[in-house]
């Protein structure tokens, strides 16, 4: 049994968000369950089919994967972020021009792999595209449309000269 | 009687483009909301306690010490003492507490003693299966034994197997329900294939009146067959609710329990034996075939073999339907079709390769045994068209190397004609026009075709529709499976807003001096039949409505559907695989759809089913497998480490090309979600076979499979 729950502050999308965890609440489930921040989803829940990626500290991680309470003091980025500015990060259209999504459950957690892929490779290969979201899953079978997204939002994000888009600079 | 045909198809101006997916910016912001982010003021958390026997008595179930524990809130007991467990994962209780982590620690206190009993958690030996086998009466037609004797003839004669696989959906099984004791009134957020339908199935387990439930989802994280029913943890997660005094309680199946009983598709195994003269003429089958569909047995239909070529001169079939110690089988994505076609296909790859012909000139020169040689011919040569089939294929096991490649095709069919629908539209003065629904949109695409559908036929832009679906507040429609949805929906939504316009007319044709079967609506105009001139804008028409707004409800009536949707498809699928001989590793090259399936109202969204469709049979051909261990009766990779889908990097390139043609298009609407995935499985293990030279006879093609062929160390079934 846990110990109870304690407040923490967590740093989401640049804003300073107090929640109410357990020692063993996950940041996804600290995201999803306490603070209706539920873009993130939850699937396997052991760290094996990314529907739950969020980017910390400009690294991509699994949410269920991490305890709410060792993300403290870190910028935590969810894809609620992609929208939050006055222009979506290209990703976002990209996903939804190519069709790039069925049930759209995996969705968020493709976005976000992808958005940290372009984060750390701007000008990506077809091949490290392939790779580069190796570690999520999708069960309606839509990497079809996500590898071409991928490619497609890269030559935007080039062509912006990598423009500021997207919500805070989480 | 109106006219509710489509316009032909060179004159719409909406139906059959390539238009983008009206929630696909929600759902790519992330911003969709599925009933499992739904989180009504006060939501208490339910989870399960479930069997790890996978036979047994229960003892005794002790839920004092959950009942003590911080943050308890209820608790429902499934399986009382006395009552038999027959799989691992059964329910035994369901207990709420104000956070899941409360309710887990609860779950942990619950103490269950059982009397473990003997088990049969494995088929693939049908031998072993006993009385637990039920055998279905044989079925002959012509003399297969002659068939087989004939002078000339070749035989060939085999064993193939394809395992039980999970529907695996993202978002697991499960739903918030809130149950108002005092009202009786219960609000409920199911993921479900079933929005008009589910709420009663609940009320029925819960022996309430159906009226008593409301139902609401705007999306769902996939369902493949497996969410028409509210399910067990439905019913206890009200029941909870209620001894909560009406708090929201959200129960989800957590990932083992998600795969173990939230539905599976059924095995085949069997014993294959045809022949055809030896130029190619396809004279005989006979196959005897096991599977099992969870313990209540069931679950394929052997009928269809062979399938396709169902029209074999002399054929024999034996079935036999294996109860095991697992839980139930649910409709998975084109129920039987994918097994029934690899065990088809494979066996036909088989003995061409035994007759020494090219598999595809054997499966064109059999065509006269299918019920549509003309479309499948096309296909087939559309095809081998776009793998260039002519230039890569080689006979089998000439393909030199480490590394080797092969080429395989299959053909597959379906049904998919609409389901029952009713749709209401209403045209408002102010111009607005809604559209209400009791479907749901599965990421198929169904919200995007209905307003296709209703802009078409209203002559409006689609951003002037507002489509409302996912209520069983709406007027009903039908579960979405067998690929019923689309035809069911655009029928309904076209003669509603034909019925609707109609009126509109009536109302207008006075001003417009001409009568109201004179006129027709184009570009947000009514105006008279071909003179632009006299016209009237959209807005004003509807302004002469007054103050009242026109309705109208119609339906799609499936024995009747009027010429608007149909069923009966063809496809076929090709694919190009190279197979790593050291290391057993089979990679997609390519794989190429050809697939008709009537009037395409969306190309963009139908291609994407197809690749879907094309994607899954990949993860199924190539990995999956529900592997039970048969000592403990259990499921061994139920999570999503071990059982294993594919990724972005495993499907090789997909090429999918429609028939979309005036011949297919006046057919009316067909679904595509299932045919789509129907041929995939059998002919990438055909390309493997070609490649490799020998068969490798049981799926899925892991390496360790794959290797055992290549050494003849594969265990004989039985
Ligand atoms: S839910 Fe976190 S990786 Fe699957
Ligand atoms: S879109 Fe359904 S799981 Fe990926």
């Amino acid at each position: 049994m846990g110990p109870g729950e304690t407040e923490i502050t967590l740093t989401i999308n640049g804003k300073a968000t107090k929640v109410k965890v357990e020692t063993r609440t996950t940041l996804l489930d600290a995201c999803r369950e306490r603070l209706e921040i539920t873009g993130a989803k939850r699937v396997c829940d052991r760290g094996t089919c990314g529907a739950c990626t969020m980017i910390v500290n400009g690294k991509t991680v699994y949410g269920c994967t991490t305890l709410a309470v060792d993300n403290v003091g870190k910028k935590i980025e969810t894809i609620e972020n992609l929208t939050a500015g006055a222009k979506p990060h290209p990703i976002v259209p990209a996903f939804s021009n190519n069709d790039a999504l069925q049930c759209g459950y995996c969705t968020p957690g493709m976005v976000m792999a992808s958005k940290g892929l372009l984060d750390r490779t701007p000008n990506p290969t077809y091949d490290q595209v392939k790779a580069g979201l190796g570690g999520n899953l999708c069960r309606c079978g839509t990497y079809v449309g996500i590898r071409k997204a991928v490619l497609e939002a890269a030559k935007e994000l080039r062509a912006s000269g990598g423009r500021k888009s997207g919500g805070s600079n989480a | 009687m109106p006219n509710y045909s489509y316009p032909p198809m060179e004159q719409r101006r909406v139906m059959g483009k390539r238009i983008t997916r009206l929630d696909g910016m929600e759902k790519a912001a992330g911003k969709a909301k599925y009933n499992s982010d739904v989180r009504p003021k006060g939501t208490i958390h339910a989870v399960g306690v479930f069997s790890p026997h996978a036979h047994a008595r229960v003892k005794s179930v002790d839920t004092s010490a959950a009942q003590q524990a911080p943050g308890f809130a209820a608790v429902s007991v499934v399986a009382a003492p006395g009552a038999e467990v027959n799989w691992a994962g059964q329910e035994i209780a369901f207990v709420a507490a104000q956070t899941e982590e409360q309710a887990r620690d609860c779950a942990r206190l619950i103490k269950v003693e059982y009397e473990a009993l003997p088990h049969l958690v494995r088929e693939e030996n049908l031998a072993k299966a006993g009385s637990r086998g039920k055998p279905a009466g044989e079925q002959v037609t012509g003399d297969p034994e002659a068939a087989f004797s004939a002078a000339g003839a070749v035989t060939h004669e085999a064993e193939y197997g394809i395992p039980v696989i999970t529907h695996c959906c993202l978002e697991p099984h499960g739903q918030i329900v809130a149950w108002d004791g005092a009202a009786n009134k219960i609000e409920y957020w199911p993921s479900t294939q079933a929005i008009s339908a589910v709420g009663g199935d609940l009320a029925k387990q819960l022996e309430l009146p159906a009226t008593q439930v409301h139902s609401h989802q705007d999306h769902i994280g996939g369902g493949f067959g497996s969410k028409f029913q509210s399910d067990l943890w439905g019913a206890h997660a009200a029941k909870l609710s209620k001894m909560a005094g009406g708090k929201p309680v959200k129960l989800y199946l957590e990932r083992r329990e998600e795969l173990t009983i939230a539905g599976v598709r059924p095995s085949v195994f069997g014993k294959v034996k045809l022949s055809a003269s030896a130029s190619g003429e396809m004279t005989g089958w006979d196959s005897t075939t096991w599977m099992t569909g969870g313990f209540a047995g069931g679950g394929l239909n052997a009928d269809l073999l062979p399938y396709v070529f169902r029209n074999v001169a002399n054929r024999r079939i034996n079935h036999t339907a294996v109860s095991t110690n697992n839980g139930a089988s649910r409709a998975w994505r084109a129920p039987n079709h994918p097994q029934v076609c690899y065990i088809t296909c494979a066996a036909m790859e088989d003995l061409a390769a035994k007759l020494k012909m090219d598999p595809m000139e054997f499966f064109l020169k059999n065509l006269d045994k299918t019920p549509r040689a003309d479309t499948y011919k096309a296909q087939i040569l559309k095809a081998a068209e776009m793998i260039a089939w002519k230039q890569n294929w080689k006979p089998r096991g000439s393909s030199t190397g480490t590394v080797k490649r092969g080429l395989g095709l299959a053909l597959g069919t379906w049904g998919g004609a609409g389901h029952a629908s009713r749709c209401r539209t209403t045209i408002n003065p102010d111009g607005s026009v809604l559209i209400e629904i009791g479907s749901q949109d599965l990421g198929t695409g169904t919200r995007t075709i209905i307003t296709q559908v209703v802009a078409e036929t209203l002559g409006l832009p689609m951003g002037g529709i507002t489509l409302k679906l996912g209520d069983n507040n709406y007027p009903a429609s039908g579960a979405s499976g067998g690929s019923t949805t689309v035809g069911g929906v655009s029928a309904s939504s076209r003669k509603a807003s034909v019925d609707a316009l109609d009126k509109l007319f009536a109302a207008v044709a006075p001003a417009l001096g001409v009568p109201a079967d004179q006129l027709e609506a184009v570009d947000s105009k009514i105006q008279v039949k071909g003179n632009a001139a006299k016209s009237m804008t959209w807005k004003a028409a509807c302004a002469k409505l007054g103050v009242s707004a026109i309705i109208a409800e119609n339906a799609n009536d499936p024995r009747n559907p009027g010429g608007l949707t149909t069923g009966g498809v063809g496809g076929c699928q090709m694919a190009d695989v190279s197979v790593d001989t050291e290391t057993g590793i089979v990679k997609i090259n390519k794989v190429v759809a050809v697939q008709d399936v009537g009037l395409v109202i969306n190309p963009k969204t139908s291609d994407s089913q197809v690749y879907g469709g094309v994607i899954m049979g990949i993860c199924a051909a190539l990995m999956e497998e529900r592997v039970m261990d048969e000592m403990t009766g259990r499921f061994l990779n139920a999570d999503m480490e071990f059982y294993k889908l594919a990724g972005a990097g495993d499907i090789g390139e997909i090429e999918v090309h429609m028939d979309i043609t005036p011949d297919h298009d006046k057919r009316g609407v067909i679904g595509i979600g299932e045919p789509a995935t129907v041929p995939t499985i059998a002919c990438i293990a055909n390309a493997v076979a070609n490649a490799i030279g020998v068969r490798v006879p049981v799926l899925p093609l892991t390496p360790k499979n794959v290797l055992n062929a290549l050494h003849n160390t594969t265990r004989r079934l039985a």
